[in-house]
C-alpha cells in the first residue's frame, strides 16, 4: 500500500546552511507520526516544504505514491495538507467563526452566511471533540483555544494530512493535555498527523512511530515501542544526555539583591507589580513560577533597570540601585537573559561579533583610543566566545538571524556572562531550545551558583524551575503568593499559579 | 547545522540594482521609441553628455555633488531608525547660512573664510535637525510630520530672506555675491566642479568610518536595528538618535553651503531643485551605505547632466531623464520584483 505521504531525498539549503540533507520521510496514512530533533535540526523545513512555504533544492514530495509540486499552502490544502505554526496567524479581533472560515467563507449574498457557516462548524467541533465557543472573540481567548481555531481552520479546509509544528510551546500544561487528546479524536477520524516537537514526554505520550533528525539528515525511524527516551535523546544529541541536575552548594549568607515595597505603574499591556519583596543571596538559584503574564516580565525588566518601580528601593550589595540606569547596572555586574530574544536579546541583522559586543562597545579594550572599534580585539573576542559557548557558526561575520533559536540563546547567554557577573535574571532561559541547549543552559546556571553569583530564574516550565532552584516564589497578578520549596508538591504550586494564597495551600 | 561556504550570507550582490539601472533605460527606450524619438540617439548624447568628455565629467560631478551630501544626511539618520525626510529644510538653512558668513564676514584669508562659512553652514543644518530631535525624544512626535513641516519652513523662511532682509538690489531674488575669500576653488575649470565634490567624497568616507569603526556609530546601528536590544543593553536611545539628528543636520547645511560657496556665489531663490528629496532616493538606491551613495549620486547626476546635453543635442526633452530616474527610484525599490520575476529566485 503506498504510503499518504513520502519524501525521497528532499534537499533544502539556505545560505551558509544545509538545512535539509536528502530525507526520505514516510508517513502512514492514519497514524501520529513524532518528528524529533533539536533546534536548527531541519524539522521546520522539512515542513515547511512539503507545506509549500520553501522550494526543495532536490528530491521528490509523494502523496499516495504519486510525485506532486506543491509550491504554495494554496496547493498543500489542496493535496490535504494543512499546518498549525508555532506562531498563531489569527485576525485578533475577529471572533472564533470567522476566523475558522477566512478565506474560504460560506456567503449569502454580499454579507457572510452565519447561520449555516455556524452549524457547519459545530459539526466539525463535534468530529474533532475539540471545544471552542465560535462566537467569542478571538483576542479574549487563552492561547490553546485560539490554537484550537487553528485546527479547525485547517479541517474545515479538508485537511486530511495536519502538521504541528512545536504546538506545546506555546501552551500550560492542562492545555498540552487537552492536545493530545485532540491528536487521539483526530486519529480516530482517520487523520494523519505529523508532530514536531523536541519534548520526548510528549512524543511518547501519543505518537505511534517517530523520525528522528540531526543536522539536517534523518537519523531514523522507530515504532514508538522500540524507543526509549534515553535511546531517542541519543539519536538526537548524537552522545548521552543528562536527565537530571545535581543540586549544587548551599547558597551562603551574604544578600546580594534585596527589593524592598516594589510596586510599579499600571499601564496598558503591562501588568502592576505589588508590594515586592524578597531577598536573594550569594550562591542562590531563586525560581520565579507562575502563569506566564502574571508579572514575571515586568519583575525582570526592573531589577535590570528597564522600567522604574513607583513604590519601593531596590538594593544591590547593600547599594541603593532603584533609579541607576541600566548601563549603571550592566557595570555593576546586573546581567539578563531576556525572555523575549527577539526583542530584546538579539540584533538579527548584525553579525555574530556585533551582537557579542552590545553593550561593551564603549568601554577598553573593546574600544582602543576615545572612539575607535578595537577590530582586532573584537573579532578576537568573539572566536573566543564562540568556542567557549559552543555556538555553532560558521563564522564572526555571520548574521545572527542565520543561526538557530538555540545558538542564537548561547549568543545572548555569551554575552551577558562576559561582563564581570554577580547577578543574573534569567527570564525562559530555555524556551524552544533543544535537549543538549538546554542542558548546557541549566549546566551554566549551576556553575554560575556553585561560583556565588545569584540567579533569579524565572520560567514557565515548572519541572525546570523545581530542578534548579533553592527557593521558589510563585507570581500571580504581579503579587508574590507565597514562597515554596522545589521540593514541594506540584498540586501546591498549582493552587498558588492559580491565584489561592500560601495560608490555604499549607492548612 | 552543516554550512556551505559557496553560499555565505556574506555575499553582498548588487546585480539585482544593475539589472533595475538597465531595465529602467529599456523602458525608457521603449517609451522613446513610442514618442517617435530613436533611442540610439537619445542615449548616445546621454551618455556623451554625462561622461564624453573632461567637461562631460565636471558637469556629472557637479550634479551628483549636493545629492551626495543630502544621501549621506538622509543615510545616518535612517541608519538610527529614524525617517528624516527634512534633508531639503536642512540643506536650505545651512546654504543660507554659509552665503551669510560669505558675505558678510570679511578680511579674513581665504581657507579660514571658506572653512567658518562652511562650518556656519553645517552648524545651522544641525540646528535645523536638532528641533524635530527634541520633538521626537522628549514629546514623541514623529519625524515624518516634523521634518517635513521643518522643511517648509526652511524653503519660505529663506525665500523671505532673499526676497526682503538680504535682497541685491536688482531683479532676481537672491542675495549679494559672497566675498572673494568664501569662494571655493573650482577643480576642473571651466566647468563648476569645487572642491565641494572633494569635501563631500571625504564625508562619505568619513561617514563609512563612523558608522562602522567607532563606538558611536556602532550603537547608533544597534538603535537603529533595534531599539529593545539596544535599550537592554544600557546604550542611550535617545542621546544616539539625538546625534544622528545633529550630524545628519551638518552634513546636509555642509552641503547646502558648499552649493552656494561652489557653484552660485551667492544664495539664489529656489537654487535647490529637491536636492534634499533626491537625497532620500539617492540613498535608497545607494543601499544605505555611504560607497553605494557615491556611486548612486554619480548615477543621478549623470542622469542630469547628461539629461542636458540630450534635450539640447537631440530635442527630446529633459523630462525624458527625469522619467528613467523615476523607474530607477521604483526598481530598485522593488527588489522583490527584480529577485523574483527576474532573477527567478524563490525565498532568499
Amino acid at each position: 500500500m503506498p504510503k499518504i505521504l513520502q519524501t525521497i531525498g528532499l534537499t533544502k539549503s539556505f545560505p551558509g546552511v544545509l538545512a535539509n540533507d536528502h530525507i526520505d520521510l514516510e508517513i502512514e496514512e492514519g497514524e501520529i507520526h513524532g518528528l524529533l530533533g533539536e533546534n536548527g535540526a531541519g524539522k521546520s523545513v522539512l515542513m515547511s516544504t512539503i507545506y509549500g512555504l520553501y522550494r526543495p533544492d532536490e528530491g521528490k514530495i509523494l502523496i499516495r505514491g504519486k510525485e506532486v509540486t506543491i509550491d504554495s499552502p494554496h496547493t498543500a490544502i489542496q493535496y490535504g495538507i494543512g499546518m498549525v505554526h508555532q506562531n498563531l496567524t489569527l485576525v485578533s479581533s475577529f471572533r472564533v467563526w470567522e476566523n475558522i472560515v477566512l478565506g474560504k467563507e460560506i456567503k449569502k449574498g454580499l454579507s457572510l452566511n452565519e447561520k449555516e457557516t455556524l452549524k457547519k462548524l459545530e459539526e466539525l467541533l463535534k468530529m474533532a471533540n475539540l471545544e471552542v465557543d465560535l462566537r467569542a472573540k478571538t483576542e479574549e481567548l487563552f492561547l490553546g483555544s485560539q490554537q484550537r481555531i487553528e485546527i479547525l481552520k485547517i479541517l474545515y479546509r479538508g485537511a486530511e494530512i495536519l502538521i504541528f509544528d512545536e504546538p506545546t510551546t506555546i501552551l500550560t500544561p492542562q492545555e498540552v493535555d487537552q492536545l493530545i487528546n485532540t491528536f487521539r479524536s483526530l486519529k480516530k477520524e482517520g487523520k494523519t498527523i505529523i508532530f514536531i516537537s523536541h519534548k520526548l514526554k510528549e512524543i511518547f505520550a501519543v505518537c505511534d512511530r517517530v523520525t528522528v533528525l540531526r543536522k539536517g539528515r534523518k537519523v531514523g525511524t522507530l515504532p514508538i515501542e522500540e524507543a526509549a527516551p534515553e535511546k531517542l535523546a541519543e539519536m538526537m544529541v548524537g552522545r548521552d544526555v543528562l536527565f537530571s541536575f545535581p543540586k549544587g552548594k548551599k547558597p551562603g549568607e551574604e544578600i546580594i539583591l534585596k527589593l524592598e515595597g516594589i510596586a510599579t505603574p499600571v499601564e496598558k499591556g503591562k501588568v502592576a507589580l505589588q508590594n515586592i519583596n524578597f531577598n536573594l543571596h550569594v550562591g542562590e538559584i531563586l525560581g520565579i513560577a507562575g502563569v506566564e503574564g502574571n508579572g514575571q516580565r515586568e519583575l525582570a525588566e526592573l531589577i535590570v533597570g528597564l522600567i522604574k518601580p513607583r513604590k519601593g528601593r531596590i538594593f544591590f550589595r547593600g547599594e541603593d540601585i532603584t533609579f541607576l540606569s541600566t548601563k549603571e547596572r550592566i557595570k555593576r555586574g546586573i546581567a539578563h537573559i531576556p525572555e523575549d530574544r527577539m526583542q530584546r536579546g538579539i540584533i538579527s541583522d548584525f553579525t555574530v561579533w556585533e551582537n557579542l559586543i552590545i553593550g561593551f562597545e564603549d568601554q577598553p579594550p573593546f574600544v582602543k583610543g576615545k572612539f575607535t572599534l578595537n577590530h582586532s580585539f573584537l573579532k578576537q573576542f568573539s572566536s573566543q566566545k564562540i568556542k567557549e559557548f559552543e555556538i555553532d557558526a560558521p563564522g564572526n561575520d555571520v548574521l545572527v538571524k542565520n543561526l538557530s533559536g538555540g545558538n542564537q540563546q548561547r549568543v545572548v547567554l555569551a554575552r551577558e556572562l562576559s561582563g564581570n557577573v554577580v547577578l543574573l535574571v534569567a527570564s525562559q532561559p530555555t524556551r524552544g531550545l533543544d535537549i543538549a541547549a538546554t542542558e548546557y543552559l541549566r549546566n551554566k546556571l549551576l556553575e554560575l551558583k556553585n561560583q556565588d553569583k545569584g540567579i533569579i530564574l524565572i520560567s514557565a516550565d515548572l519541572d525546570e524551575i523545581r530542578s534548579l532552584s533553592d527557593r521558589v516564589l510563585v507570581l500571580y497578578e504581579g503579587k508574590i503568593m507565597g514562597e515554596l520549596s522545589p521540593e514541594s508538591d506540584e498540586y501546591q504550586f498549582g493552587l498558588l499559579m492559580g491565584g489561592k494564597s500560601i495560608d490555604e495551600v499549607l492548612a | 547545522m552543516r554550512f556551505s561556504l559557496k553560499k555565505s550570507p556574506s555575499h553582498f550582490s548588487i546585480l539585482p540594482e544593475i539589472i533595475a539601472i538597465l531595465l529602467a533605460f529599456f523602458i525608457g527606450a521603449l517609451i522613446l521609441l513610442f514618442s517617435g524619438y530613436s533611442p540610439l540617439v537619445a542615449f548616445s548624447a546621454l551618455f556623451r553628455g554625462a561622461f564624453g568628455s573632461r567637461n562631460a565629467w565636471g558637469q556629472t560631478l557637479t550634479q551628483a555633488t549636493p545629492i551626495l551630501f543630502t544621501a549621506l544626511a538622509f543615510l545616518l539618520t535612517f541608519r538610527a531608525g529614524i525617517f528624516n525626510i527634512g534633508v531639503e529644510g536642512q540643506f536650505l538653512m545651512g546654504a543660507m547660512a554659509s552665503a551669510l558668513a560669505g558675505i558678510y564676514f570679511s578680511g579674513l584669508p581665504a581657507p579660514l573664510h571658506i572653512a567658518l562659512s562652511l562650518f556656519l553652514g553645517g552648524a545651522m543644518g544641525a540646528l535645523w535637525g536638532l528641533i524635530p530631535a527634541l520633538l521626537k525624544v522628549y514629546l514623541g512626535a514623529h519625524e515624518v510630520i516634523t521634518t517635513m513641516m521643518m522643511s517648509y519652513i526652511a524653503s519660505y523662511l529663506t525665500s523671505y530672506m532673499v526676497n526682503y532682509p538680504f535682497k541685491a538690489p536688482g531683479w532676481v531674488a537672491q542675495t549679494e555675491p559672497v566675498a572673494k575669500t568664501a569662494l571655493l576653488p573650482k577643480i576642473l575649470p571651466p566647468t563648476q566642479l569645487s572642491l565641494s565634490f572633494i569635501i563631500s567624497l571625504f564625508l562619505s568616507l568619513l561617514v563609512s568610518f563612523f558608522l562602522f569603526h567607532t563606538y558611536l556609530g556602532f550603537q547608533i546601528r544597534a538603535v537603529g536595528l533595534n531599539p529593545g536590544v539596544a535599550e537592554n543593553r544600557g546604550i542611550e536611545i535617545k542621546n544616539r538618535q539625538i546625534l544622528a539628528f545633529l550630524l545628519s543636520g551638518f552634513i546636509a547645511g555642509i552641503g547646502g553651503g558648499g552649493e552656494i560657496l561652489g557653484v552660485h556665489g551667492r544664495f539664489v531663490d529656489g537654487f535647490s531643485p529637491g536636492y534634499g528629496w533626491d537625497g532620500i532616493a539617492v540613498s535608497l538606491v545607494g543601499k544605505l551605505h555611504p560607497g553605494g551613495c557615491v556611486l548612486a549620486s554619480i548615477l543621478f547626476g549623470m542622469l542630469r547632466a547628461g539629461g542636458m546635453t540630450m534635450t539640447r543635442v537631440t530635442k527630446v526633452p529633459l523630462d525624458l531623464s527625469l522619467i528613467i530616474q523615476s523607474l530607477v527610484i521604483i526598481l530598485v525599490s522593488a527588489p522583490y520584483f527584480i529577485k523574483v520575476v527576474i532573477l527567478r529566485k524563490k525565498d532568499f
